[in-house]
């Protein structure tokens, strides 16, 4: 199967303080595959600073990698040709989490729609373009007349959201990358959002590499997923299994947090406190905080382990399991 | 027939044998605007008693953070609180005199806001900020009886004393919420609100925050208003949830019914539309926008995005009463008992 589009263990750090001398990590060796000619969503799962926007941002070429390489189609993106290029930027394409931001609050937002529709000539008349910009909108689940001619500050934020939306479906895109796409929407608008994201999966055939904080959604939409902690992937596979039965402590931790509407089923115990604050030098990066933690956990970082076909887990536990190399780990998965 | 469990508290809470602390009556807070007043809060009534905890839900727009402001005697022009009552342990807030409400601000109710741990001051250490808090509304009090409540609820939220040291730029994002609340309840209010206290901070985090707040109002035997849209948190932590559409409550539930079985079709969307784990099924969002502050629809303000709307509703506007024991919803398929 070839690949659309395909990390290869990737890092990028950031470097801060006088003489940039202080390195930060924020991602680190993560492999990912997106194919071609199965539409799959992918959810890409972390709380705030586990390098998941970072991971986005790179796969979108807004930042170049550290070590590793981004490919497009086997093209590496760092030397990609220009005609390569401009079918990258059409099929790769991009919803985020502030529907305001990427408006220009002068232009209505039909230049968001027009724009791309003349820049890859989507239509040869002017007629035929308005068509199928009608077209996406409504798919997205809009009132053309109700949307086009107005500003940004006019439409509602799920409103909003949808256009750019609307905006993916008109391109086709082959892969849809969505950074938080309903966590500044209302609860009630969330479903009927991540429906028309699921919708341009389905129907258009588009990968979605679907970027949360919320393991309840990612578990409601994905197939596969991976759960990262401070930059790297520490389980990763099958969304039933990893969430249904999680191997990592982290994966175990997440899931037992999260409330659920359902006051029978509990709450389940919170985590100490204490535990926060202190860092690993060289092992695991989870080990500070988990109740699990062993000697080897302090002095070299687990790999992958596979535990079953389609999951690995980063974590001794897992050690009787065959480790895999975390470039391969996009095989595992495919 | 399946009958939900009842704990002790919440049979005590059912039969209202607790003593109400705050008592909200037919409140309207309205938004002057150039077209006309925006009915941000339009008839609501409530309240709250001894040691519950309440859960006020809505989607942004309902009225949560307005009714928040009007609890707290914080609304200021274009706003205005056009009639009703909010009395807490008899004084009504909304006619009393900015003294009298700085005099029970903080001391009898005080607010854990939205995005709190970015309202610390970033220039002052944390131990003063908290300091300023008591002085500024116990001005008799000495530096060693404050220096030892410091201590004392700091350690109430799980934050070692060395804190009073520190910036708040030092502090991890869950350790700054636990600060806010720390302040929040250094005078022992009886009422204490949160407003989304946790939107900001990820799901360990919360909750760890969940239970400092759990502790802090059994060990001051306060009420605690939740307002917030995570039907997840109100499931796990309230008592009671109440639900906000366009400026009014529609449904007062105990939480185990009202999860078990909403009655106001609002409220069986807003659940029905929330993903969950362990098991897959297609999701349902609800269809439509709410409708416009400014102008109302006619009868039911929810009648345009419900299913189950009849003639009645796009006419006349059910009112909010007692649907069955103690559950009280707003909506014609649920008469009065």
């Amino acid at each position: 199967m070839t690949a659309i589009l395909e990390a290869v263990g990737v890092s990028k750090s950031f470097t801060t303080g006088f003489l940039r001398k202080n390195r930060f990590h924020a991602v680190e060796d993560i492999s990912l595959r997106i194919n071609a000619d199965d539409a799959s969503v992918t959810a890409i799962a972390g709380e705030s600073g586990s390098g998941k926007t970072t991971l986005a941002r790179l796969l979108l070429k807004m930042i170049q990698p550290t070590e590793g390489t981004v490919l497009y189609r086997g093209h590496n993106l760092r030397v990609i040709t220009n005609r390569e290029q401009k079918s990258y930027r059409r099929e790769v394409q991009a919803v985020f989490q502030d529907p305001f931001e990427v408006y220009n609050p002068f232009y209505k937002v039909d230049a968001v729609l027009h724009g791309p529709a003349e820049k890859f000539r989507l239509a040869e008349t002017r007629a035929k373009r308005q068509k199928l910009i009608d077209q996406a909108l409504e798919m997205a689940g809009l009132r053309p007349e109700e949307t086009l001619g107005r500003y940004p500050h006019q439409l509602s934020g799920g409103q909003r959201q949808r256009v750019m939306v609307a905006r993916a479906i008109l391109l086709r895109p082959k892969v849809l990358i969505a950074d938080e796409p309903v966590s500044m929407v209302d609860a009630s608008l969330r479903a009927t959002i991540l429906e028309t994201l699921l919708k341009l999966n389905r129907e258009f055939g588009a990968a979605l590499i679907y970027i949360t904080h919320d393991l309840t959604t990612a578990f409601q939409i994905s197939d596969n997923i991976y759960i990262l902690y401070k930059g790297s992937v520490v389980e990763a596979g099958d969304t039933d299994k990893a969430i249904n039965d999680p191997r990592h402590p982290y994966t175990q931790l997440l899931v037992r947090s999260i409330p659920r509407p359902d006051p029978k089923a509990k709450w389940g115990p919170p985590e100490r406190a204490s535990a926060l604050g202190l860092r690993a030098s060289s092992g695991c990066k989870f080990a500070p905080r988990c109740p699990m933690a062993m000697q080897r956990c302090w002095d070299t970082m687990p790999p992958l382990f596979q535990g079953d076909v389609d999951r690995v887990a980063a974590c001794y536990l897992e050690d009787k399991h065959p480790h895999v190399m975390a470039k391969d780990m996009s095989s595992v998965l495919g | 027939m399946n009958e939900p469990q009842i704990g002790p508290k919440e049979a005590l809470i059912i039969q209202g044998k607790r003593d109400t602390v705050l008592e909200v009556d037919d409140l309207h807070v309205y938004y002057d605007t150039n077209l006309g007043p925006i009915k941000a809060v339009n008839g609501v009534s409530f309240r709250l008693r001894r040691g519950e905890s309440l859960g006020l839900v809505g989607e942004s727009g309902s009225g949560k953070s307005t009714t928040v402001l009007s609890l707290m005697g914080l609304i200021k022009p274009p706003g205005r609180i056009v009639k009703g009552r909010i009395l807490l342990n008899g004084l009504d807030i909304v006619r009393a005199t900015d003294r009298e409400i700085r005099a029970v601000r903080f001391v009898k109710m005080s607010l854990v806001p939205q995005g709190a741990m970015n309202s610390l001051n970033p220039v002052m250490k944390i131990g003063e900020q908290i300091a300023d808090t008591i002085r500024a509304h116990i001005p008799k009090s000495t530096n060693s009886s404050i220096k030892s409540r410091i201590t004392e609820v700091l350690e109430s939220v799980d934050l070692s004393p060395s804190v009073v040291k520190r910036y708040p730029h030092e502090l991890s994002g869950g350790m700054k919420q636990r600060v806010c609340m720390a302040m929040a309840t250094a005078l022992r209010p009886e009422v204490i609100i949160a407003d989304e206290p946790t939107s900001a901070l990820d799901v360990v985090v919360q909750r760890q925050v969940f239970e400092t707040l759990k502790s802090l109002q059994e060990s001051l035997s306060a009420s605690v208003l939740l307002v917030g849209h995570d039907m997840g948190l109100m499931a796990q932590f309230v008592d009671r949830v109440a639900v906000m559409y366009a400026g009014k409550i529609v449904e007062l539930s105990p939480t185990t019914e009202f999860f078990e079985k909403p009655f106001h079709p609002y409220a069986k969307q807003l659940i029905d539309s929330l993903p969950t784990l362990g098991r897959r099924r297609p999701l349902t969002g609800i269809t439509g926008l709410p409708p416009s502050l400014r102008m109302l629809p006619p009868g039911c303000p929810f009648h345009p995005r419900c299913a189950k709307a009849m003639d009645q509703c796009r006419s006349v506007e059910p009112s909010f009463v007692q649907a069955s024991g103690c559950r009280s919803v707003a909506c014609h398929l649920f008469p009065k008992v």
